[in-house]
């Protein structure tokens, strides 16, 4: 009988206690810095793309909601004529983040994209192209290959030696 | 005709206020067992969420009322409108102050004992009704139930009436003018208000509806405003409790005089209502047989040895 008492004072103690509660749209949970979430393109340090459109993401997509084409500017710089990602298939895996070998698709922590119709939900590439650099600060895909494009030659890369000549009889 | 007006004008303003109140509770309690579990409940519609009632009784107006094929139609329908006539008839008796009362009966206290045993009827008729084992074995042990501790609900009321030498209502609470009844009848409160969750079959003893075995119990197979007509008559009988223990107990109206005695009333009720919803956030259900057994074991005999002491010392007393 005491124990019924003591267990009903213990519940009314609850009253008293903070609240677990998030109340969503005025307070937010503080999201990790990892989380995944929307979906985005980065641009490099100098403001251009780093997508080159290799196309990995897309293979890698285990729904098969990215969908791109690749070009090439004048210089010979790769870039995506399209980038098309369809949110409502999406699932969030984080396997084109892991499988770009540019840093240029990336998760954020941002979940609020819902939308009463089921079109606005698919992302053009003007949706995904963030003016800033994203989580990888510094990276410039050309800047370490050793590919030349427009501007740079070869050996001009960041710690890349200059080309051998192999018709020198010179070691 | 003044009086006449003033009559009919208590009797509208009694059904509303209780009907009202009782349509409040929903978000009161619903609120209230949010904060002991560490929540903040429905808090969205209105300032405080005070409106959710209204949205609620909106949302189940729309609801598809539906009467099962194989339910008995006649009785299915009546038994929710049985619970909820029987508890508003009860509110008909009770003194809201010395002014405000509906029907100042000679018996009241008998009356209100006879209105909540014919309350029992709602509960056996939906579950017989219903035509469902869910529902029938939530009927049946809603029955055994009330008939167990209507047996001593009435008994625990006894000290009472023999303190106050009446069953008017009124006179009961005239004569806790020096002393509030729950002092001399501590035990006879103690037994009634455990009887009084039993008998509203409130949790911890909802065994009629307990929605972890019998789906919802004698309601089961109840929708739409039927099923809204029990809800509010469960509430109602909240209400209905709380306001007799005060009345029987903690001296009705009486109070302080610089509060009106409606609000005294009001407050007391409150607070009753308030432990209402604090035993269902924090007890666990019994199981069937030691619902009855407690009842009849316990709190039967208890019940009979208050009468007997009581009984004893008013007699030396007043003998």
């Amino acid at each position: 009988m005491i124990s019924f008492i003591r267990s009903i004072w213990t519940v009314f103690l609850h009253l008293f206690r903070k609240k677990v509660t998030v109340e969503y749209p005025e307070e937010k949970i503080p999201l990790p810095p990892r989380y995944r979430g929307r979906i985005i393109l980065s641009r490099d340090p100098d403001g251009g793309e780093r997508c080159v459109g290799c196309y990995l993401c897309a293979a890698a997509c285990p729904v098969d909601c990215i969908s791109l084409q690749a070009t090439e500017d004048e210089t010979g710089r790769r870039y995506p004529e399209f980038f098309r990602i369809n949110f409502s298939r999406c699932i969030f895996c984080g396997y084109c983040e892991e499988a770009c070998p540019t840093y240029a698709i990336q998760l954020i922590p941002d979940v609020e994209m819902c939308e009463y119709d089921r079109h606005n939900l698919v992302y053009e590439k003007e949706n995904l192209l963030i003016e800033g650099e994203g989580k990888y600060h510094g990276y410039n895909y050309y800047n370490i290959s050793g590919m030349s494009i427009g501007g740079k030659g070869k050996g001009e890369a960041y710690r890349e030696d200059e080309p051998i000549d192999p018709k020198s009889l010179l070691p | 005709m003044s009086t006449t007006l003033q009559y009919i004008l208590i009797v509208v303003g009694v059904l509303l206020v209780v009907l009202s109140l009782a349509a409040g509770l929903i978000w009161y309690e619903r609120r209230m067992l949010g904060f002991w579990q560490d929540r903040y409940g429905p808090n969205r519609v209105g300032p405080f969420g005070i409106l959710q009632p209204l949205a609620d009784v909106i949302k189940i107006f729309f609801k598809e009322d539906w009467i099962p094929p194989f339910a008995s139609k006649l009785i299915f329908v009546v038994a929710p409108g049985i619970g909820l006539f029987t508890i508003l008839m009860s509110f008909s008796v009770i003194p809201f102050t010395s002014g405000i009362v509906v029907f100042n009966l000679n018996v009241g206290l008998l009356f209100f004992l006879a209105m909540s045993s014919l309350g029992a009827y709602s509960l056996v008729l939906a579950g017989w009704s219903s035509n469902n084992k869910y529902a029938l074995l939530g009927g049946m042990r809603g029955a055994a139930q009330m008939i167990t501790y209507e047996v001593f609900m009435g008994l625990s009321l006894m000290g009472v009436v023999m303190l106050a030498n009446s069953f008017n209502m009124k006179d009961i609470v005239e004569a806790q003018r020096g002393m509030w009844n729950v002092i001399p009848q501590f035990v006879g409160f103690v037994v009634f208000f455990t009887a009084g969750v039993a008998e509203t079959h409130r949790l911890p003893f909802d065994i009629p509806e307990s929605e972890s075995e019998l789906v919802a119990g004698y309601h089961s197979e109840y929708s739409g405003m039927k099923f809204g007509l029990f809800f509010v008559g469960e509430y109602l009988g909240i209400i209905l409790i709380s306001s007799i223990i005060t009345t029987l107990f903690f001296g009705g109206w009486l109070g302080p005089s610089f509060l009106p005695g409606i609000v005294w009333f009001f407050l007391k009720t409150a607070v009753f209502i308030t432990i209402f919803v604090l035993l269902r956030a924090s007890m666990p259900r019994p199981r069937y047989d030691q619902l009855l057994g407690y009842g009849w074991k316990i709190l039967l005999p208890l019940a009979l040895l208050n009468i007997i002491v009581t009984g004893a010392i008013v007699l030396l007393i007043n003998g």
